[in-house]
């Protein structure tokens, strides 16, 4: 049978860990320690551990630090890291983002993705498995650039609030005392709107909130996104106004600009309308073609008076800097294509 | 306001009318209707309070005395393994109903796979019959359910594509070669699909490739 893997587990999973090997219950808090605060790769190397403890730790488990397949580099610094997952020939994506304070992870969720949006290249693949806590967490840990990072997003691959337990477990190693001790106001998880994970996200962490808007019409965005007809964006907006974010946590809209379908001032007068009283901010996105899609991006005089026409009316608005586009750092354009026939169809 | 939002939605009691299982593993259940919905609408359904619902389109009209909702059983699922064992008169818990993949008279193609079929199943009876072309994709002759509601009425214009057998009056491939196949797609009517994202992907991007314009297409996804 395989063995069970050691990152990912919360300080109270690996107390219960530690607890069946009938070993003292501090040893958890070690393990936690060696997990998430060190440079280790290996169960041999956590010293503070008895050579008791190490032993049956190894007889039990991996560790779970999965290395890095591949490194795509950016020529403006933007590094696309492939990562294996357990299925043959899938792989998830993590893009790391330095700029001049901050480094950035944009951290995947799941393999693939059930959501279907229209606009989206991980879509494409479909969807082929839930990531567990361990490998959201492994993207960071293992991750060569990891003691640099300041701010960690949930946009890669797949939808967050759609794999809820795991991604909830990740946010806690990330956030938490035992666990990496990341400020939750430097973790933002980004959805496309699903209200069920939205309650239990908003409930139980205090990271910030990313929703995929893209149109404020109703019939646009359901053909934009499926999720639409399902969860309608007036009832997320409405979850969203009935909580309190207090005074630093930060709930964002993502705005893709496509040429012709969402950038007109009829737009810009309905997002103000929809997002009357929210205290938020918007981020354009400028669109980049993916193959056999419909859609381009608006140009970018649009781009920029859409952003002012925002901003005037007091909606607070930035145009997100494009990155990495020389190596396909946006989600899913660079593990997809080798994918899509490889799947066991039921049509 | 308030910084605690309830996870648990407004849940209903509703007591099983028949639970049968019409092809292995798919189960049809009804349930007493005490709502209103619209034909496309889904509710969520929990077999237990205090376990969230999951979601699934109804599958009868909106006049029928009963709500239907087809499902199949997922082995390491948490719900559906407990429903299949759900007797006639047993008590479920249910949401009202939701959501926004409705169609109206206007000429249409429906296209589903597998249990995707619910949602058309729920519209035709509720007598969206006219200008509708049905393609149903399945693995098995067994997975075309309803088939026997839509024959006589769609005619020609329900296809049953079948991937993994050959049979009777079905088309012997997977409903994608079907429509690649097929040389000039309508472009002025809307094209709803409903089944597993890989199908919803691939059908979009072959429907546009063919000149459908995308806010033709209209599409509901499993998860």
């Amino acid at each position: 049978m395989a063995k069970d893997i050691l990152l990912g587990k919360t300080l109270e999973e690996l107390t219960q860990v530690v607890l069946d090997l009938k070993l003292p219950k501090f040893t958890a808090k070690q393990i936690a320690d060696w997990l998430y605060k060190k440079d280790i790769t290996s169960i041999d190397e956590m010293l503070n551990l008895s050579l008791k403890a190490r032993t049956l730790l190894k007889e039990n488990f991996n560790i779970g630090l999965i290395p890095t397949l591949k490194e795509e580099c950016s020529v403006d610094g933007t590094k696309k890291y492939l990562y294996p997952t357990n299925l043959p020939h899938q792989f998830i994506e993590t893009a790391y983002i330095p700029d001049d304070d901050r480094a950035t992870l944009c951290v995947s969720s799941q393999v693939g993705c059930k959501m279907g949006c229209l606009f989206c290249m991980t879509g494409k693949q479909g969807f082929q498995a839930q990531l567990k806590a361990g490998e959201i967490i492994n993207q960071v840990r293992s991750l060569p650039e990891w003691h640099k990072l300041t701010n960690i997003v949930y946009m890669g691959m797949g939808e967050p609030l759609d794999n809820v337990p795991e991604v909830m477990k990740s946010l806690e190693i990330l956030t938490s005392d035992y666990g990496m001790g990341m400020s939750p106001r430097r973790i933002t998880v980004s959805t496309i709107g699903i209200i069920p994970g939205m309650k239990t996200f908003l409930n139980e962490s205090e990271c910030h909130l990313a929703v995929s808007l893209h149109t404020p019409f109703d019939d646009e965005r359901k053909k934009l996104m499926p999720v639409q007809n399902v969860y309608p964006i007036k009832d997320v907006l409405s979850m969203i106004r009935e909580f309190d974010f207090g005074r630093q946590r930060r709930v964002s809209f993502e705005y893709i600009m496509l040429k012709g379908i969402n950038d007109t001032p009829a737009h810009v007068k309905e997002l103000c309308r929809i997002l009357d009283g929210i205290n938020c901010r918007m981020n354009l996105i400028r669109f980049h073609p993916i193959p056999n899609s419909p859609l381009i991006g608006s140009d970018e005089e649009t781009v920029e008076e859409f952003k002012n026409l925002l901003n005037k009316k007091g909606l607070s608005t930035t145009v997100r800097r494009s990155r990495g586009l020389d190596i396909f750092a946006a989600c899913g354009l660079l593990s997809t294509k080798e994918l899509m026939k490889q799947q066991n169809k039921d049509f | 306001m308030t910084s605690d939002i309830k996870i648990k939605e407004r849940l209903t009691k509703s007591t099983v009318v028949s639970n049968r299982e019409i092809a292995p593993g798919i189960y049809v259940l009804k349930i007493k209707r005490k709502i209103d919905f619209k034909s496309g609408q889904y509710i969520g359904i929990t077999t237990d309070i205090d376990v969230e619902p999951r979601l699934y389109t109804i599958a009868s009209g909106e006049n029928d005395n009963t709500i239907q909702i087809l499902y199949n059983v997922k082995d390491d699922g948490w719900l559906t393994p407990r429903l299949s064992e759900h007797k006639d008169g047993s008590t479920i818990y249910m949401t009202s109903p939701k959501g926004d993949f409705i169609d109206d008279e206007s000429t249409a193609w429906w296209i589903a796979s597998g249990t995707g079929i619910a949602p058309f199943a729920s519209m035709f009876r509720s007598g969206l019959k006219e200008n509708k072309t049905l393609i149903h994709g399945g693995r098995f002759t067994h997975s075309f359910f309803f088939e026997k509601e839509f024959k006589p009425v769609l005619k020609n214009k329900y296809i049953r594509c079948c991937s993994q057998e050959e049979g009777n009056g079905l088309y012997n491939g997977r409903l994608t070669r079907y429509l690649q196949d097929i040389d000039i797609l309508p472009k002025d009517c809307r094209y709803f699909l409903c089944g597993s994202p890989e199908m919803v992907v691939e059908v979009r991007d072959l429907l546009i490739d063919k000149g459908v314009a995308f806010n033709k297409i209209i599409a509901e996804i499993y998860f």
